[in-house]
């Protein structure tokens, strides 16, 4: 077996027993990056010699007896996390030159508990995007392929694109990634793997570089549900540098994965079952609960009735806190600075913003400033937070009959590169099933559970309670033991 | 009578309300741990939140919350339990965020009222609308370099309240004296140390003129003037202004001014069609900030006294209610005071206080923080008078040398002899000594010319250099007299 075809938890496992070293893995997995990152563009900054000499570092730890949870694991860190001395770039021209001198507490947590860092994998620029598109330093391809067209080069979905395409691609054991809308659970699925959006609050988002304050929460992507588990577990924590950081304690997610199924009441949401929604969908969502069914669990059709305003809320929510949270990148402090010898403050800031943002961020920037604006605010942004609150009501009631929900976790497979560019409302749908879970702040998993005609996985999304990611690892787990999805994406390390 | 402005209508009537903003007393900032000295090199107290890093996030400050609470405390006001930080969106260098954090909609305090005191002996309330928390802005210099602007970001993030007034004020005194009032409220708690000329204080003047009977016409308000002198100075500028506007046919037009000390006028910083859209909507960041009421209540019960208290105390205590508003003005002056008085005749330790000693300290230019004289040692000087051991002329004699030397009247009545002669046979010895020395002057008084006496009686002082005892000296001329 090769290195980088080990699970997470395998890769522990033969840590701790000595069949491999850190060093070993790191030099795999960077091996496999020297040869794929040139085609898929997954990571913008390949940490090689830093990622070795932790992985040396993490070995004599292990030989004097002091492992950590996770030591000796090479990671890949989406860049909007803020890494010490790692240019840090969030996919934008503007952060192009930006070396934060702080470490994020989110990856600080990895590094305490012994993990290795690979490099900063790409993204959508602010991780405005659902196809790793929009990012300034390229777009990542999917190592996946259609069977009957494997010519067309696929989209990873994004924002977490890179972290996705990256493990998938067996170029890191698992990754962090952030979630706003679906960009944890859209690229899992698109790209065959496991994520999980943890409940808002549960990790610290100190240090990750801001897209929608209210909705942006960090979460791992890995190969395994139990990978997620075991880097969820890491990740989380009470930070007091965060007060949206709920105090509360972590528990052993991966015990969780193993509870079973038995005697849970599955919940089916009817508002789910889209109009011209891929039949294969349809049947993989129903396969899923009967595999549920299968193993003890009860499906009970429930009703989230806001749910068709999902999206406009999100898309009024998000782009308002985002127009707000970008401000800052004013080239005045850090960052890019583009200015006329003549220029005075204002001309500065329209020159800066104009070449350091895209176009995707652009857009979003202005809808955040029209939907705030004076005579508007209420018309927009009172209503979308208004029904915000009604949604998250739904599941209130919801979740006093059932204790998971399952849906699926996009309404299709990953799509070509150049499709869905025309229209922005087009790749704006692909997060139809996930901002709910954000709107609500509620924990919700992807995990792969077949492949559709052309050989393209598809995932499942388990929405659990607040602060339950524990039921949400249980169904998670039930669901890809009976998928036992052992499918590989063509582009892979190690072949 | 109230107060107008004579225009070539008619008298008009002055509207003027005030937002003040007063830096709060803290040691770390409203958002982060950085530190809020005043006169730090520039840039040294800044954190990674301040300059508006990517990925930093605002971490609210207890003892900032608590500063708050005790101001609305202290003004009478309502205390909301729930507040919340809203964002107030706009572009400039010295702001790094790129958002100034406000409470816009929901401030931790709710109205509130400030007495007043006028020169005429009257008082008036003034109404408070509000009080929120904000962060102040960084500063921008645009003197350093002929081509570019420096920016000093050690305010940045500084917590300051935005103390709001109703428009209740009608002349240029009663606004002074609103922010008078203010300034000593905050400074009795300890909440704002009130240096104006630090900009730790700055207020923006509100003003409006009317006829008598009329509802309010349009208000300009001038920016960040930074003494009381210049706000009553700025509401009489702009008030004259806008009465020229309205007298020739105009229409004062809403907008923002700014006061020019120099020329005594207010000068157009931006119109209302310039006017940002700050596009205020909750932080995202900060969670609404809930209070306990047990929180707020212990707060409460360990407010010091505020000057209208101690004011009341004081004129129970026997002083006038001039006194007592003098003596409470500065709680550097009440505690002078108090520490005099103690256990000593009230209006005596007054008399002292506000006569010898304001004058040593405006002849010597020190302060009652630092005064010429110590507080215990006026007080000892009081038990001397008392006990008889000094006259009172003896006793200016004493102070002004505790002035000049620091040294305690102990010693110096011990250094100099200035222990008053209280030995009868020792001062009839003297006194008659001068009935004999001027026999003509006893013939005279014997044949009716009593106003000699004072001559006796003052011939016998300077014999004795001013040390017998006023009475004494009396009653011996007197018995020797005949």
């Amino acid at each position: 077996m090769h290195p980088t075809d080990f699970s997470l938890r395998g890769a522990i496992e033969a840590l701790n027993e000595g069949l491999i070293s850190s060093v070993e893995l790191t030099r795999a997995h960077l091996d496999g990056i020297e040869k794929l990152n040139p085609r898929l563009n997954a990571y913008i900054t390949v940490m090689a010699e830093q990622a070795l000499a932790q992985a040396r570092a993490s070995d004599a730890r292990r030989a004097e007896g002091v492992a950590g949870p996770l030591e000796g694991v090479p990671l890949a860190i989406k860049d909007l996390f803020c890494t010490a001395g790692t240019l840090t770039t969030a996919g934008s021209r503007i952060l192009g030159n930006f070396v934060p001198p702080y470490e994020s507490t989110v990856s600080a947590n990895l590094l305490r508990d012994g993990a290795v860092f690979l490099g900063k994998v790409n993204l959508d620029e602010f991780a405005m995007g659902s196809s790793n598109t929009t990012s300034a330093f390229g777009p990542v391809e999917n190592p996946w392929s259609r069977a009957n067209d494997p010519d067309t080069r696929l989209v990873p979905g994004g924002s977490s694109g890179g972290s996705a395409a990256a493990v998938a691609a067996r170029l890191a054991l698992g990754a962090t990634a952030t979630d706003t809308g679906g960009s944890i659970r859209q690229p899992a699925a698109f790209c065959g793997i496991a994520g999980i959006k943890p409940t808002y609050g549960r990790c610290s988002r100190w240090g990750v570089v801001a897209f929608a304050s209210s909705l942006d929460q960090a979460g791992p992507v890995a190969r395994t549900v139990e990978d997620c588990a075991i880097l969820l577990k890491s990740m989380a924590g009470f930070d007091p540098k965060d007060s949206t950081s709920a105090d509360v304690p972590v528990p052993d997610f991966a015990a969780a994965c193993a509870r079973g199924v038995k005697g849970l009441r599955i919940g089916v949401p009817k508002e789910y079952r889209l109009e011209g929604m891929p039949a294969e969908i349809g049947a993989l969502w129903e396969q899923g609960l009967q595999w549920l069914r299968d193993q003890g669990a009860e499906t009970v059709e429930i009703s989230l009735p806001h749910t068709k305003y999902a999206l406009p809320t999100y898309y009024i929510v998000a782009p308002a806190e985002a127009s707000s949270n970008l401000a800052r990148y004013d080239g005045v402090r850090f960052g890019l600075r583009e200015a006329a010898k003549d220029s005075d403050l204002k001309d500065l800031y329209e020159r800066t913003r104009a070449a350091g943002f895209g176009p995707e961020v652009k857009r979003r920037i202005m809808i955040g400033t029209y939907v705030l604006s004076a005579g508007y605010y209420d018309a927009y942004y009172l209503k979308a937070q208004k029904i915000r609150a009604l949604i998250k009501r739904d599941f209130d009631d919801a979740f006093r009959t059932v204790d998971a929900i399952v849906t699926p976790a996009t309404p299709s497979a990953a799509f070509g590169m150049d499709e869905k560019q025309d229209d922005p409302v087009t790749m704006y749908l692909n997060d139809v099933f996930t901002v709910t879970a954000n709107l609500a702040g509620l924990p919700g998993l992807a995990v792969p559970a077949g492949l559709d005609r052309q050989g393209l996985p598809l995932g499942l999304q388990v929405i659990g309670r607040a602060f339950d990611e524990e039921t949400v690892f249980a169904v998670g787990a039930a669901i890809e033991t009976a998928a036992d999805f052992r499918a590989v994406p063509t582009l892979r390390a190690g072949v | 009578m109230s107060y107008t402005l004579e225009g070539r209508t008619g008298p008009w009537e002055i509207v003027v309300g005030l937002e003040v903003h007063a830096q709060v007393t803290s040691n770390a900032k409203l958002f982060s741990g950085a530190a809020t000295a005043f006169g730090a090199a520039p840039n040294t107290q800044v954190s990674f939140i301040d300059a508006g890093f990517p990925g930093m996030l605002p971490v609210i400050n207890r003892e900032c919350v608590a500063q708050a609470v005790r101001t609305g405390l202290g003004l009478k006001a309502q205390i909301n339990l729930w507040s919340r930080f809203d964002r107030k969106n706009y572009f400039y260098a010295d702001l790094p965020q790129g958002y100034q954090i406000s409470q816009y909609a929901h401030p931790i305090v709710g109205e509130g009222a400030i007495e007043i005191e006028l020169a005429d002996g009257s008082t008036k309330t003034v109404g408070i609308t509000r009080l929120h928390l904000e962060q102040d802005a960084g500063k921008s210099l645009h003197d350093q370099h002929p081509t570019k602007s420096y920016i000093d970001l050690n305010r940045s993030g500084v917590a300051l309240m935005e103390i709001v007034s109703e428009p209740d004020m009608r002349s240029p005194e009663e606004a002074g004296a609103y922010l008078t009032k203010l300034r000593q409220i905050l400074r009795y708690l300890g909440t704002c140390d009130g240096n104006m000329d630090e900009g730790s204080m700055r207020a923006d003047v509100n003003v409006s003129v009317r006829k008598a009977g009329e509802g309010y016409r349009t208000r300009c308000e001038v920016k960040n003037v930074n003494s009381i002198r210049f706000v009553m100075q700025a509401v009489e500028a702009e008030a004259r202004r806008q009465i020229e506007i309205w007298e020739e046919g105009g229409t004062v037009e809403q907008e923002t001014r700014l006061f020019d000390t120099a020329r005594g006028v207010t000068r157009s910083m931006r119109s209302k069609e310039d006017a940002h859209d700050y596009r205020y909507f909750p932080d995202p960041d900060l969670p609404p900030l809930v209070l306990e009421q047990n929180w707020v209540d212990q707060l409460k019960a360990s407010l010091p006294e505020l000057p209208d208290e101690r004011r009341a105390r004081y004129v129970a205590m026997g002083l006038s209610p001039y006194d007592a508003h003098v003596l409470t003005l500065e709680k550097e002056t009440a505690a002078y005071f108090e520490t005099v008085a103690k256990g000593r005749d009230a209006k005596i330790a007054a008399n002292w206080v506000m006569g010898d000693l304001f004058a040593a300290i405006n002849r010597t230019r020190t302060s009652i923080a630092e005064p010429p004289v110590k507080a215990e040692y006026l007080g000892v000087l009081l038990d001397l008078m008392k006990d008889g051991t000094l006259s009172g002329k003896l006793a200016k004699e004493v102070f002004e040398a505790m002035v000049e030397t620091g040294r305690s009247p102990g010693a110096i009545v011990e250094e100099r002899g200035l222990r008053q002669v209280t030995d009868t046979g020792a001062i009839e010895r003297i006194v008659a000594q001068v009935l004999e020395a001027n026999a003509d002057k006893v013939a005279e008084y014997k044949s009716g010319k009593e106003k000699l006496f004072g001559f006796f009686v003052g011939q016998t002082m300077k014999a004795m250099q001013g040390k017998g005892n006023p009475a004494l000296v009396n009653e011996a001329v007197k018995k020797l007299l005949g």
